[in-house]
């Protein structure tokens, strides 16, 4: 058994180290790399769906251009932004915890669920516009707006509602995860000697942000060069 | 290994605010390259601003820049295996009509 006593913990803490890790810092390593581990499943499973768009963009690129003209690229690129800083305040949370700042752990944690609730909302707003003018695949698809594109631009919006929805629900998850994050956080279990918690949490956030980096341009900004940003 | 003092990796916080600037002008370049029209470019450099922004987020915000071997093996791996099922994918699709 591996001494503790170099670990100062709060009184009702448990020790860290499980019995068959050598020490605590073999223990963390394995927690890391647990989390990275998930997340390559997660690259497999957006990654089918991305390969699904590569096929058929490269199928048929002037539908995909016209169907991306559809979309709001100021609603997306202003969901882009809130990723972006909502990824800082996480990074902020995390060294919050590093450097034993409660109150800055604490409110970038409050900032990170704030943003990712804002870009639900945003989602949301995009979600009933494109019901609201046919563009939900279906029997109401608007298939006369595309001209003779219409099945393929229908392809366009089928990845589009089921990649942006299933990165959708990882931010549900996501904001499920930092509530966790904040309960602990609160209660004072995450300390510079221990905040693998929060770590491989924000691992997780941030691969939500990466994955919209790729979706933001593949999706939104398609026809932007032939129709202009004139929405 | 077990010599191991932990004391945490805490970067400081220019690391931060410069990945977040990298990030915000990444963005403002993808919007503004997607107005022009470019031909066969603006996919290529799309892809390429979004790589850049994912490598950032990855190796700082992600502290992979930080971490062991064995990680960068794992995220490695990852992202290996998406590229060949996209490269081999596309292989047999763009060379069906060759026959």
């Amino acid at each position: 058994m591996t001494p503790l006593s170099d670990h100062v913990l709060p009184a009702g803490v448990p020790p860290p180290t499980a019995h068959h890790f050598i020490d605590l810092h073999q223990q963390e390593e394995a927690e890391k790399l647990g989390m990275w581990t998930f997340l390559i499943t997660e690259v497999m499973f957006f990654g089918a769906l991305f390969t699904a768009y590569v096929v058929y963009r490269n199928m048929y690129p002037e539908a995909f251009m016209l169907a991306s003209s559809k979309l709001d690229w100021k609603l997306g690129g202003l969901n882009t932004l809130v990723l972006i800083v909502s990824s800082l305040t996480m990074a902020m949370a995390i060294r919050g915890a590093q450097t034993a700042k409660r109150g800055v752990m604490l409110w970038n944690i409050v900032f990170t669920m704030i943003l990712g609730a804002v870009f639900l909302v945003v989602k949301y707003f995009e979600y009933m516009s494109k019901w609201e003018h046919h563009l939900m695949p279906g029997p109401s698809f608007d298939v006369e707006a595309f001209g003779a594109w219409g099945p393929q631009a229908r392809i366009f919006f089928s990845i589009y509602f089921a990649m942006t929805g299933l990165h959708a629900f990882h931010m549900v998850v996501g904001l499920g995860i930092m509530t966790w994050v904040f309960l602990k956080a609160r209660k004072g279990h995450f300390t510079p000697q221990r905040y693998v918690g929060i770590e491989i949490s924000g691992l997780y956030w941030h691969f939500v942000d990466l994955v919209w980096i790729f979706l933001f341009p593949m999706l939104y900004l398609l026809g932007a060069h032939t129709t202009g940003l004139g929405h | 290994m077990s010599t191991h003092t932990h004391t945490p990796h805490v970067l400081p916080l220019r690391v931060y605010w410069g990945v977040f600037t990298v990030l915000v002008f990444g963005t403002l370049i993808t919007v503004w390259s997607a107005t022009k029209d470019l031909g066969a470019l603006n996919m290529p450099i799309a892809l390429a601003i979004a790589v850049t922004k994912a490598a950032f987020v990855i190796l700082y915000f992600m502290h992979v820049k930080y971490s062991t071997k064995l990680t960068w093996l794992f995220v490695m791996a990852g992202f290996l295996w998406f590229i060949i099922m996209v490269v081999i994918t596309m292989a047999d699709y763009t060379s069906r009509t060759w026959l």
